[in-house]
């Protein structure tokens, strides 16, 4: 771990994992930040997606045990603890979303949980998991797969998929464009509509995935700059409030997350 | 802050699990939630049918009471009834039974003073006789006299 100066420690602790192809055609991890920065769109951040693909199993793997011991009488207490979860998630979606569509409530169901674990990542002690790693011979790691643009992108983009789809399935192609075009102004003004509905359409993804991660990369920033700057007996006197107040950002963020996908699945099956 | 193909596989690894969770989590789960609020519904049915039989209950069995209270007090008086009638029959019996008895007793009382009287009048006529005869024992002749006597005794 090249922890020399505050500085590289916490350009260390910001370089992801990344397997790609170098500018050379051959395929290998880069072992440096310039080398992934080379590497350009035809690389993997392989920490990014191990630990939210794990995460993602871990939600799974729980709720699935869960559904399948599902006891109507008798509840135990994992089983009252995820009815709980899927209750909220089950009343967000019937509070603002009037459609059928059977794909709403897991999806959120999904996205909450999954951003959640992946936030939750956020308050494990910054150099736990990556020390452990480097111990084993893995340069970069870093494990909060939502600090990572591609992982925030990738989901709301998957929404924003979903957006266009059902925007299209359910008002068909001509509606969905008269939507875009015939909005604000009327026929009249229809490049000024256009380009106004383009962009707020465009917003939405962009909005979604970068709150989410603004929040987080600002978050895990701050517990890499107390771990970079203040002496290891001190670290906690910043650290343990943060880590407190982080506990209300990251299930807000997941449940921001969720909301706004509810919300815009939800617009794009009214017809205005 | 470089975009790759994180993006697709962040992407792909998302549509995977929310089929996953559409098809093996979610269903299961809500259903078992649905389910339970049927049974809440279905048991507060319950409770206020149960409420309303016991209302009804409640006036049937102070129907049932009134009439049992009822039926007790007619079975009461013609029990009284019965009972006096069977007094006024008892007295009756006892009355002409009484009534036979001293009637009896009458004949029979009757009966031994007309024997004790014969008895008597025998004797008296024996004794006058046997003292008509000692006064008389020689101057009478036995067997003219009998006749008299026997007739004096039939008189008496």
């Amino acid at each position: 771990m090249a922890a020399n100066t505050p500085g590289d420690y916490i350009r260390h602790h910001l370089q992801n994992l990344t397997y790609g192809r170098h500018p050379d055609g051959s395929w290998g991890f880069a072992h440096s930040a310039g080398e992934a920065a080379d590497m350009g769109f035809m690389a993997v951040h392989v920490d990014t997606l191990f630990w939210s693909v794990l995460l993602g199993g871990l939600f799974l793997w729980l709720f699935r045990r869960v559904a399948v011991s599902i006891s109507v009488d008798e509840p135990g207490r994992l089983q009252s603890c995820i009815e709980v979860i899927v209750e909220m998630v089950d009343n967000s979606v019937k509070e603002t979303f009037h459609g059928t569509n059977p794909l709403i409530a897991p999806l959120a169901l999904t996205l909450f949980v999954w951003v959640f674990l992946m936030n939750f990542m956020d308050l494990i002690p910054v150099d736990f998991i990556p020390h452990a790693s480097y111990l084993l011979g893995i340069e970069y790691m870093k494990v909060v797969p939502t600090t990572d643009v591609n992982a925030t992108f990738g989901l709301a983009f998957s929404v924003f998929f979903l957006m266009i789809y059902y925007s299209i399935k359910v008002k068909g192609v001509g509606g969905f464009f008269g939507e875009l075009a015939f909005h604000p102004f009327g026929k009249a003004l229809l490049p000024v509509n256009l380009v106004l509905e383009l962009v707020s359409l465009f917003a939405k993804p962009l909005s979604l995935s970068l709150r989410l991660f603004g929040n987080l990369f600002a978050g895990e920033l701050i517990f890499i700059l107390i771990a970079a700057l203040l002496p290891f007996w001190a670290q906690w006197t910043l650290s343990v409030p943060w880590a407190i107040f982080h506990i209300l950002v990251i299930t807000l963020q997941a449940y921001i997350f969720m909301m706004l996908t509810i919300v815009y699945l939800s617009m794009s099956h009214e017809t205005h | 802050m470089s975009i790759n193909l994180t993006l697709f596989g962040q992407a792909i690894s998302l549509f995977i699990f929310v089929w996953f969770c559409m098809k093996y989590v979610w269903p299961p789960i809500i259903n078992a939630l649905h389910e339970r609020e049927k049974r809440i519904a279905d048991g507060l049915a319950a409770a206020d049918a149960g409420q309303d039989k016991l209302v009804e209950a409640d006036q049937r069995l102070v129907e049932l009471v009134d009439e049992g209270k009822q039926k007790a007090n007619e079975i009461i008086v013609q029990a009284q009834k019965r009972g006096d009638e069977i007094l006024e029959e008892a007295k009756h019996t006892a009355r002409e039974e009484g009534e036979r008895l001293i009637e009896a007793a009458h004949a029979e009382i009757e009966r031994e003073r007309t024997q004790a009287r014969d008895q008597l009048r025998q004797e008296v006529a024996t004794l006058a006789l046997a003292g008509a005869e000692r006064i008389l024992m020689r101057e009478v002749d036995k067997n003219a006299h009998d006749k008299i006597l026997a007739g004096i005794g039939a008189d008496l």
